[in-house]
């Protein structure tokens, strides 16, 4: 397993390369010049190539993405365009701020979904399945910015519980945007579930579990709920990556400052060092994520912990199974 | 060994869903008595596995619906118990062996682990190291060696599946074991292995075996009584000797089944099976449910209720044995 981990790791510095290269290509495929960016469209054109040399931007482009990656690898993701500070610093900055959305948001739909899930998947086809399931479809339906808003006008403006806008009030100013960002994924956790287990309590072993004289209660969190969970392992990394992009939104409306808002901002100045910078954090972010489920999984499922290490296996044949962590 | 440990009585079960109603059980009576070995035999489809699961009270909670009958276990009725006393009465007195073992132990737990479940939950005041040494001694019982308990059941071939699941369901010496076509998953080899292991436990413990299968041979290697049913009712029953002796009257059906098993002694060219499929369970026909498929059909078979007949300890649910046996009324 350790092994297994290992290889993991490694692999995450090469797809980082992959996906820099293609966002660097990109991005230099627009027909922005940075030199007019920074001195502005009435620069003589003499100052524009002056400064076009300075930053390297006359160089191949392979050129200028080596080089990019080398100072990449010393912690340096180049200065913003606009502010002259390091693009790292302002990432860094804001990170607080997105993970504290995405991580809230996701747990706040996980411990409302889950359980919503599991009651309707019992009680299939009762008045509390129904209408409990129907209002998940609308979570989900719903487009983030509207539902922000509906949230920003009633709870912020109409009661003033909670601030409009900004991160000045601590944790009550990310109360709405955790919501905002959590509603739809409480739709999608409790319908993700419900499926999951509806499937689970019908296996045989629920069967057996029950024929042993277990209570209903442990017949379903003990013995049905484990299995129900598994593939919504690998469905929460792809939330928490949805989650992360619909941050973009999120922290517009309520004007957080967090990656999604500078992204977004970059994007419009063409400030290329920052969106390049945030790109690059949240595919890292990304990667780590899908691993920390895979291991998970294998955690959770010794089949799939068993199919990791036999080719470690190989070879002994049949020795005594040694417990790994 | 005379003292009636479970006794069903006039059971009626259907499933009943939005568009139809099945008729799975249609009126069925049998009792085991402590130690006895009994067969429930019949094609598929013939109630065989809905009866045993009524006992446990197992049946699909939405469409599984308990028309009519008692079931008595030493007097008590099973199907007006509560949830807790059936959770007491579940894996203590009475098991069940299922009929699949591919996917009747839980992938993610331990084989160890889900035979001590049971143990600790009926032996509350047991020790965890106890319950440890408890799961151990069960292991080797059914021949797994027990250092084998912190493995999960992929681990297992389905041989040692099944051996898992027996020791689930003898781990607290039930009064029943319910065996629901505990070889019909298995290799030969390894099908005589389960049932001399079953066997054995029921002379040690007095355990008393419901075994539902449709092999004949398996029947008359282990049990004592045979139940014969057919479109959810029995139509034969009696002991081993008055199902298995030729020279006595049989039921049409019963009559079909044997002269569908190909025999090495006696030269036949063909078999002779039964024509014809089982009714369909939403649609049954009037009075006898085989009339459709039996050669002897009469006028009288086709209409009401057929009356059942008893000789000694056989009764048959058939007109023809009109005057070979007394009437036992219905």
């Amino acid at each position: 397993m350790g092994k297994y981990i290992l290889k993991r790791i490694i692999l995450i510095p090469l797809m980082l390369l992959c996906s820099t290269f293609v966002i660097f290509c990109l991005v230099n495929i627009s027909p922005t010049d940075p030199a007019l960016i920074i001195l502005g469209s009435d620069a003589t054109p003499e100052a524009a190539a002056q400064l076009r040399s300075e930053m390297g931007l006359d160089k191949p482009l392979l050129v200028q993405y080596a080089n990019y990656i080398v100072d990449a690898v010393h912690g340096d993701l180049g200065t913003s365009y606009f502010t002259k500070n390091a693009v790292v610093d302002e990432i860094m900055a804001r990170v607080p701020t997105t993970l504290k959305l995405t991580f809230g948001g996701i747990i706040f739909a996980m411990i409302i979904g889950i359980p919503l899930g599991i009651i309707c998947a019992v009680r299939q086809y009762s008045w509390v399945d129904n209408i409990v399931t129907t209002v998940a479809m609308f979570l989900a339906a719903m487009p983030t910015f509207w539902l922000a808003l509906l949230l920003m006008l009633y709870f912020a403006m109409y009661l003033g519980w909670f601030p409009v806008m900004g991160t000045d009030d601590g944790v009550k100013s990310f109360v709405l945007p955790i919501l905002t960002a959590a509603f739809p994924y409480i739709g999608h956790y409790l319908r993700y579930t419900r499926s999951s287990m509806l499937d689970t309590i019908r296996q045989d072993y629920v069967t057996t579990a029950r024929a042993k004289g277990n209570t209903e209660r442990t017949v379903i969190l003990g013995h049905a709920l484990r299995n129900a969970l598994l593939p919504l392992v690998t469905i929460t990394g792809l939330y928490i990556a949805g989650l992360m992009s619909n941050a973009v939104v999120v922290e517009n409306v309520f004007a957080l400052p967090g990656i999604g808002l500078l992204v977004l901002e970059s994007i419009k100045k063409k400030d290329i060092p920052m969106v390049l910078g945030c790109i690059i954090f949240l595919a890292t972010v990304f990667l780590i994520i899908t691993l920390v489920m895979d291991v998970l999984y294998a955690y959770l499922d010794p089949r799939i912990k068993a199919a990791y290490m036999k080719a470690k296996k190989a070879g002994k044949k049949k020795a005594p199974q040694e417990k790994e962590a | 060994m005379n003292e009636k440990l479970l006794e069903i009585k006039d059971l009626h079960i259907q499933y009943v869903t939005d568009e139809e109603v099945v008729y799975a059980l249609n009126g069925i009576n049998f009792s085991i008595r402590r130690g006895e070995a009994m067969a429930l035999v019949g094609e598929t489809g013939a109630g065989k596995t809905t009866t045993a699961m009524s006992i446990l009270r197992l049946l699909p909670k939405y469409t599984g619906k308990v028309k009519q009958g008692e079931i008595l276990l030493e007097g008590t009725d099973l199907l007006k118990a509560t949830d807790k006393e059936m959770q007491d009465i579940r894996g203590r007195r009475i098991s069940m062996i299922f009929q699949d073992p591919m996917t009747s132990l839980n992938p993610v737990i331990p084989i160890g682990k889900q035979i001590g479940e049971v143990i600790a939950l009926h032996h509350k005041k047991m020790g965890k190291a106890e319950v440890e040494n408890k799961v151990e001694e069960i292991l080797n019982l059914v021949g797994i060696p027990a250092h084998r308990k912190v493995e999960y059941p992929h681990q297992f071939s389905g041989g040692m599946k099944q051996r898992v699941i027996i020791a689930i369901a003898i781990a607290c010496n039930p009064e029943l074991l319910i065996a629901d076509e505990p070889t019909t998953a298995l290799d030969v080899t390894i099908q005589a292995q389960v049932l001399k292991m079953i066997n054995n436990l029921r002379k040690e413990f007095n355990t008393a075996v419901l075994l539902i299968t449709h092999d004949l041979g398996i029947v008359a290697n282990f049990c004592d009584s045979v139940a014969i049913m057919y479109a959810g009712e029995i139509i034969e029953q009696g002991t081993l000797e008055d199902i298995f002796d030729h020279s006595r009257g049989h039921h049409p059906y019963t009559v079909g089944l044997f002269g569908s098993i190909p025999s090495i002694s006696d030269h036949k060219d063909r078999l002779s099976p039964i024509p014809g499929l089982m009714p369909d369970p939403t649609d049954l026909p009037k009075g006898c449910k085989f009339h459709t498929r039996c050669p002897h059909c009469m006028e009288k078979c086709k209409e009401g209720e057929v009356p059942t007949f008893v000789q000694g300890t056989h009764q048959i649910k058939c007109h023809l044995m009109q005057g070979q046996a007394t009437d036992g009324g219905v």
